[in-house]
């Protein structure tokens, strides 16, 4: 057996037990390696469950910073009983187990191409704790101070780490600090003579990068963005946004003397009402959003279709997750495309973006209330739960101070009383977006009875045919005219001329960046273009016009952007090869890479069985 | 039809309130509600309880949800604001409104169907957080715009016009409002306009949640022999408890009434409210005992009418978010934006 040998590149799996406390341990062991100067990505990979059932959090080290999921397990520490043998057969030969040898286990539950790092975890607490709690909470700090000299990493790291962690909690610093250094002793007495393969060295490569998780991002561009009202329903994964929205707003929405706030935010008692509040405060000129995920979206199709009709601005957003109905509720989608991009009934489209990590997470949701006020219309900011729920490197938020708020066109009892003509649903620039009032006014000019019926240009109630039609043609107009508001595609082009190009949006992100240098390195380059927001500008057609094949690479079952696209443009869709990756983990580089060498190279399996038939 | 805007020309001689207006400056558009509706009639008290309260109508925000009831806001305040939602949803819109700009007075008006079942969740949690609004539920127990089906306040054994009897427990909205704790609960009926524009003038001044459950009979559909919400059921079951007289702060109290016979109660904005008691056991500053008189005279068949709960130190949804006295509409980029400093040291603690 060959031991994998690595410096700063490789996956480290904990194996854990849900509600035992590991999650801060594994964070402060993926901190710690950050601190070092070393790239990491950890994930959480976790049940819809509080206690009980299994949870993993896969750390990637990687010293060229790739940020995506690479798939294969270098180093497993075992922790879980229920899960302990399919954790064992996860391991990549060579690669090494760590576990708790408290209980004996027989020959036969271990790997002759695995190494084993025995360490009798719930013995030492036992021996160490008298506190039930203590016993268990200590042993995932235990285990990363033994994790910290098998790969090398300074105490002091750690210990700077966790006194900041305490920094509020001085009493809770010396028995962390105590419990690392025992699982540290441990590790030099009974590991020292024979070091692993894998370790870790400090390097220069993190920069002034940010280590934040999507959901904490969209909160803070939502403050920043001038929210101050948000409505919402728990619902995993997006609970988090309104729940960071809420902390942050706290600190900085909140006037110190009087402790009145500059915000509201309402749980409210489903979807259906968050999404009719969000529709309330939009329409009276209030900057207002909610967070939720597939489900909610289904159920909040009625008010959106409202609010596209009675033209109403407001943000969503729409943390993906596995569907369809409650699907995989604890586990990463970009499935809601379709759903969200022509939700409710009749013809209605909407404005959706699609961050790539939590960077644009606060930059995209900030934009979108200024897009949903410019629009009047909702917006959605289409994340998902590998962005949202896991802590991600990404460039540093920036704000401008010059930036003021595009509330839009609205009207002025001023401009008003001057006799400026005002027709609600009227198109007077030639943009297709009207102008509005808020309630309130002008005491005897500007006001209109919203509604979701149709309506002439001066929101009369009408049900002519010409009437409708010029309603609903404006709409399309203001359709075309946000394509240029909205954040544009970013195209990489490969170090030569290529035939062929891939598109892509949003998580996938990452592992696509690393994906297209291992195919180049492979000879198979190919120009790549992110799509950013929908609705598409002419620029995505013209990329996949200057290339004979392009592949869509997705992680949903039917391809949904690639239906845009078709629908959208009218392009053949034999030209456009679906990639798709949906088991519910985030899509790695190795998946892409292989999906599209295999498919250039002629091509045994297809990836979509319709596709070659087409092709 | 309802496009038709009603001629501007009105009388000379008719009186002017405090801010100059004559009642035709509180209409709206022309009604396309079939002729002797009773929610025709809950418009013009709504139009005459804003107009004696001089209330300016551009500061009037009118919501409501689907239906018959839900398309009036049209027919009156013209210069408002007005927003016909979705069906069973006004009320979720009318909060996120009310929080966007508190200083709005906000007239929720809904019908049994859109209130008592599509929309009893919305009705129900609208209460529960004290949103401040007036919230008119008018009542005829049938679905009108679709042809005379029964809604979820229809009274068990009430007949429909196609002679179908109704078998399912009745929602009763007074006793819920009561139940989950609004703040101003009243009963009026549509065929009693001297009762209900007081009722609607009371509810205009209270902070809080005040739901007004009004009786309207359907001309078309509930308003035969057999039915509980006709009119002429109404009057011979009304139980009027008592009557109320509004007045305003700056109104002078003309009227005397015999004591024992008379409840005054002041609210928050410094108007009064004076009931005339016509039952002289009930008393409205007992929740407790309000819904157990309302259930009581319910089993004898009795349609309780008047104020049924009022508690003048209501606190309404702002108050419990402790939310800033501007409203959040007009709040600009200083008061909601931290800044780019503060964003570096947002930054710095995520390294």
């Amino acid at each position: 057996m060959k031991a994998i040998t690595a410096v700063n590149d490789f996956v480290i799996k904990f194996a854990n037990v849900n509600g035992s406390g590991s999650a801060s341990a594994n964070e402060l062991f993926a901190k710690a390696i950050l601190r070092m100067g070393v790239p990491v990505s950890p994930r959480n990979i976790f049940p819809s469950n509080i206690q009980g059932l299994p949870t993993w959090y896969e750390v990637r080290v990687c010293a060229d910073g790739w940020l995506g999921r690479r798939g294969g397990i270098d180093f497993m520490v075992a922790m879980n009983p229920q899960t302990f043998d399919a954790d064992v057969a996860e391991i990549a030969a060579g690669g090494y187990l760590f576990y708790d040898s408290t209980r004996p286990l027989p020959k036969s539950k271990f790997r002759d191409d695995v190494r084993t790092l025995a360490m009798p975890i719930t013995q030492i607490c036992n021996a160490t704790y008298d506190d039930p709690r203590q016993r268990q909470l200590f042993k995932n700090i235990i285990y990363v101070g033994a994790l910290s000299v098998l790969l090398g990493i300074d105490a002091e790291v750690f210990e700077k780490l966790i006194g900041e962690q305490y920094r509020n909690k001085p009493k809770l610093y010396e028995p962390n600090v105590r419990a690392l250094h025992i699982g540290r002793d441990f590790a030099r007495e009974h590991f020292g003579g024979e070091p692993i393969g894998l370790a870790v060295r400090p390097a220069d490569a993190v920069g002034d990068r940010i280590f934040v998780d999507g959901n904490s991002a969209a909160a803070l561009g939502c403050v920043y963005g001038g929210a101050s009202v948000c409505a919402w329903y728990p619902i995993t994964p997006s609970s988090s946004v309104a729940e960071a929205f809420e902390k942050y707003c706290g600190k900085y929405r909140v006037d110190a003397a009087s402790g009145a706030r500059n915000y509201a935010i309402v749980q409210a008692e489903d979807e259906i009402a968050s999404i009719g509040m969000v529709v309330g405060a939009g329409w009276n000129g209030a900057r207002a959003f909610t967070a939720t995920s597939g489900p909610g979206v289904s159920l909040m199709t009625e008010f959106i279709g409202l609010a596209y009709f009675a033209e109403i601005p407001m943000t969503i957003i729409n943390v993906q997750r596995g569907g369809p109905s409650t699907g995989m509720p604890t586990r990463t989608q970009q499935a809601d495309l379709l759903s969200c991009a022509y939700a409710s009934h009749g013809d209605t489209k909407h404005v959706l973006l699609f961050p790539e990590d939590p960077h644009e997470c606060f930059e995209f949701s900030a934009q979108a209330l200024d897009l949903a006020d410019r629009l009047q219309t909702p917006v959605f900011v289409m994340t998902d739960l590998d962005i949202g729920m896991n802590q991600r490197l990404c460039a540093p938020f920036r704000w401008d101070d010059a930036r003021a708020y595009d509330r839009g066109k609205v009207m002025s009892a001023k401009e008003l009383e001057a006799g400026k003509d005002f027709g609600r649903y009227k198109d007077v620039d030639g943009d297709g977006i009207p102008w509005r009032t808020y309630p309130g006014t002008h005491p005897s000019k500007g006001a209109y009875f919203t509604r979701g019926t149709s309506r002439d240009p001066y929101a009369r109630y009408s049900e002519r045919g010409a009437d409708y039609i010029y309603n609903v043609q404006r709409l399309l107009t203001k359709f075309d005219t946000a394509k240029a508001l909205v954040p544009q595609p970013i195209e990489r082009k490969a170090a030569r001329a290529t035939r062929f190009g891939a598109i892509h949006f949003g998580s996938t992100a990452p592992a696509m960046d690393e994906a297209i240098v291992a195919l180049e390195r492979e000879g198979l380059p190919l120009d790549t273009l992110r799509i950013r927001a929908f609705p598409f500008p002419e620029s995505i057609a013209d990329f996949i016009a200057a290339h004979e094949r392009v592949f869509v690479v997705e992680q949903n079952r039917d391809a949904q952007l690639r239906s845009m696209l078709v629908n959208e443009f009218g392009i053949d869709p034999a030209r456009l090869v679906p990639v798709l990756h949906f088991d519910g983990t985030p899509i790695t580089a190795r998946f892409i890479t292989s999906s599209i060498a295999r498919e250039l190279r002629g091509a045994q399996a297809p990836t979509h069985p319709a596709e070659a038939a087409n092709a | 039809m309802t496009y038709l805007p009603k001629p501007k020309l009105h009388h000379p001689s008719l009186a002017c309130n405090a801010l100059g207006y004559t009642r035709r400056d509180y209409e709206g558009k022309i009604s396309t509600l079939c002729a002797g509706c009773g929610h025709d009639s809950i418009s013009a008290a709504i139009v005459r309880a804003c107009w004696e309260l001089a209330i300016e109508p551009h500061r009037v925000a009118k919501l409501s949800g689907i239906g018959c009831s839900s398309k009036t806001p049209d027919y009156f305040l013209g210069p408002s604001h007005g927003f016909n939602t979705v069906h069973g949803r006004m009320p979720s819109v009318l909060t996120g409104a009310n929080l966007a700009n508190r200083d709005l007075l906000y007239l929720g008006v809904s019908g049994d169907g859109d209130s008592a079942s599509i929309g009893i969740g919305q009705f129900v949690h609208a209460i529960r957080r004290g949103v401040c609004m007036v919230y008119i539920v008018e009542n005829n127990g049938v679905y009108g715009l679709t042809k005379g089906q029964f809604s979820a306040t229809a009274d068990i054994g009430s007949v429909s016009k196609k002679g179908v009897v109704n078998t399912d427990a009745p929602i009763d909205l007074v006793g819920l409002a009561l139940q989950l704790g609004a703040t101003y609960v009243a009963r009026g009926f549509s065929g009693d306009k001297e009762q209900l524009v007081p009722l609607i003038k009371g509810a205009i001044a209270h902070r809080g949640a005040a739901i007004i459950d009004v009786i309207s009979p359907c001309v078309a559909f509930n308003n035969h022999a057999g039915s509980t919400k006709s009119y002429d059921y109404v009057r011979e079951h009304n139980d009027a408890i008592n009557r109320l007289d509004f007045i305003t702060p700056r109104a002078e109290i003309t009227v005397d009434y015999a004591p024992g016979e008379l409840i005054e109660v002041e609210q928050h904005d410094g108007s009064s409210l004076r009931l005339r008691k016509l039952d002289t056991a009930y008393d409205p500053s007992d929740r407790v005992a309000a819904m157990t008189y309302v259930h009581e005279r319910q089993a004898a068949g009795e349609i309780v009418t008047g104020l049924l709960y009022v508690d003048p130190e209501a606190q309404d949804l702002h108050t419990h978010l402790k939310t800033v006295a501007t409203p959040l509409n007009s709040l600009d980029a200083a008061a909601l934006c931290p800044g780019a400093a503060v964003l570096d040291k947002i930054n710095a603690a995520l390294r």
